[in-house]
């Protein structure tokens, strides 16, 4: 399989301090890679440098071959990276609808931008009974729900995702999980970020743990759940971790 | 003081709150969308104002013809004054923000009066003389509609097309709107244009009543900031009821008192709103 998305060595840091000190990772066309890692890795930064809001001090990312380390978010969109970030970001005061619509921003506004849209909807039926409210009415999963729903507006070629299941109920996580497995039964390519590591790894094809801002392992999913190392450093059982 | 009176000053003070509703609506834009107070918001007014009259004195333009063109050369100005002076300081500290208007509200008057010297000048329009039903002015209810028109137009701008969804967006959540691709750099200079383009509309509807000097911007720019808090800061929609309300209350508490104190009972219902409700009577928070 091809890589879609490569990251090679990258350094990135704020002001003088280094939160990524030599991350590396690969992830293939329609694969559901996950990223792990204690407080303080680097996980987020490592989303927030492929987006485009940090750019690289050292190494390279390249999106199908090309490079793109250092574009800013608007031109990686364009190149097909969508981008849901940790905090809640919608738009409180705007309705579900133009929450959506403004997912399709960098696109036309055309026929196939209104279809998607009934795509989306039909996937979150939840969102499609209340597209004419505002989004601050909406709870917590149904919001990670419209961020999810707002980046498919995109059709990504890769989709990222900053700890999609935050705060939220364990149903409403597992809700949450779902979704993104039939967003990735669709075919988009995903990558996201997660501090629950064992329900991360049980709906992930492959996962890298990020420790001080490298990357320490990497494997699929299932192995990980069984790797000893892995299991007392990240999921709570055994030895008690850090 | 018999009722006719009052109905007539309510009247007259609602033409007046019209325009000001105009002028708080441009305001309160720019402080929306990103957290500017625009002080030299009165001096884009009064500038308009003489480019009607030298549109009129030169070309023979009557006021109401130069609404368009006041628009378009005030929305390039707003433009401007963001590309040159906002868009830098808008990383510094929020004195820099505020010395920055303030500072070109001196320059806006200032050269204003060296250029044309402090004389009233007036342009005349077809609209001019006119009295209609309640001793209304003709001007004033042109005035009136007109700036009902453009703030209505702006609000549909704002409400359904994709810049303007883009604006509100922006307005909202910077960082957000930037990660969707909307670059919040173009849209704050269409923000101003936008905003200024507004001053140019109510410069030009004002233009067949009033008489234009370089001190004129106050008769809107202090109204116009009550407007703003009494809609409650950054609602565009809460400023031009706020509007309409500070049009009544100066006129029509001018007539029942003294015209003296008009100003002044303007701030104190604004004082007192404030105090019984800091957001503003519409208050909440940003639309």
């Amino acid at each position: 399989m091809t890589s879609v998305l490569v990251v090679d060595d990258v350094h990135a840091s704020y002001g003088r301090f280094d939160v990524l000190r030599g991350v590396s990772l690969r992830v293939a066309s329609g694969e559901l890679v996950a990223v792990l890692g204690p407080n303080g890795a680097g996980k987020s930064t490592l989303l927030k440098t492929i987006a485009g809001f940090l750019a690289p001090r050292q190494g390279s990312i390249t999106l199908d071959g090309e490079a793109i380390g250092g574009l800013r978010p608007p031109a990686l969109l364009r190149k097909g990276i969508a981008y849901v970030m940790q905090r809640s970001s919608l738009f409180p005061k705007m309705t579900i609808q133009e929450n959506l619509e403004l997912g399709a921003y960098v696109r036309e506004t055309t026929d196939e931008v209104r279809t998607d849209i009934e795509r989306v909807l039909a996937l979150f039926p939840r969102l499609a009974e209340r597209r004419r409210q505002r989004a601050e009415g909406l709870s917590g999963g149904e919001r990670r729900m419209l961020e999810i729903g707002r980046g498919l507006l995109l059709r990504p070629r890769l989709l990222l995702l900053d700890e999609p299941t935050m705060g939220l109920a364990p149903l409403v996580m597992d809700l949450i999980f779902d979704k993104i497995l039939e967003v990735r039964a669709t075919g988009t390519t995903v990558v996201m970020v997660e501090q629950n590591a064992r329900r991360a790894l049980e709906v992930s094809d492959r996962a890298y743990v990020l420790e001080q801002g490298q990357t320490r392992v990497e494997g699929r999913g299932e192995e990980l759940l069984r790797s000893e190392a892995v299991r007392r450093a990240y999921l709570g059982s055994g030895t008690a971790g850090r | 003081m018999t009722a006719e009176i009052v109905l007539q000053s309510v009247v007259s003070g609602l033409m007046f709150g019209g325009v000001i509703a105009l002028v708080a609506v441009g305001i309160s834009l720019i402080w929306g969308v990103m957290d500017v107070i625009n002080f030299a918001y009165g001096e884009y007014l009064m500038w308009a104002m003489y480019l009607t009259f030298f549109l009129y004195a030169g070309a023979g333009l009557d006021p109401l013809v130069s609404v368009p063109v006041n628009a378009l050369v005030l929305f390039a100005a707003g433009v401007l004054t963001y590309r040159l002076v906002i868009a830098r300081v808008m990383r510094g500290p929020i004195f820099a923000q505020l010395l920055s208007t303030f500072g070109l509200f001196v320059l806006l008057r200032y050269a204003a009066w060296l250029l044309f010297r402090p004389d009233d000048r007036q342009a005349q329009s077809l609209v001019s003389n006119g009295v209609v039903e309640l001793r209304v002015s003709t001007g004033e209810l042109v005035a009136f509609v007109g700036s009902v028109l453009a703030t209505t137009a702006l609000f549909w701008f704002l409400t359904w097309t994709k810049t303007g969804k883009a604006l509100r967006a922006v307005a909202q959540d910077r960082e957000a709107a930037l990660a969707l691709g909307i670059e919040p750099d173009r849209l704050y200079a269409i923000a101003w244009g936008i905003s200024a383009a507004a001053a140019g509309v109510a410069g030009s509807l004002v233009s067949s009543f009033m008489y234009v000097n370089p001190l004129v911007g106050d008769v809107f720019l202090l109204p116009g900031f009550a407007a703003v808090a009494l809609g409650g800061f950054g609602n565009v929609y809460g400023a031009f009821a706020g509007g309409l309300v500070i049009g009544v209350v100066n006129v029509t508490g001018g007539t029942l008192t003294m015209p003296k104190v008009k100003l002044a009972l303007v701030y104190l219902v604004f004082l007192a709103v404030l105090f019984m409700r800091p957001r503003g009577l519409f208050g909440g928070r940003r639309q």
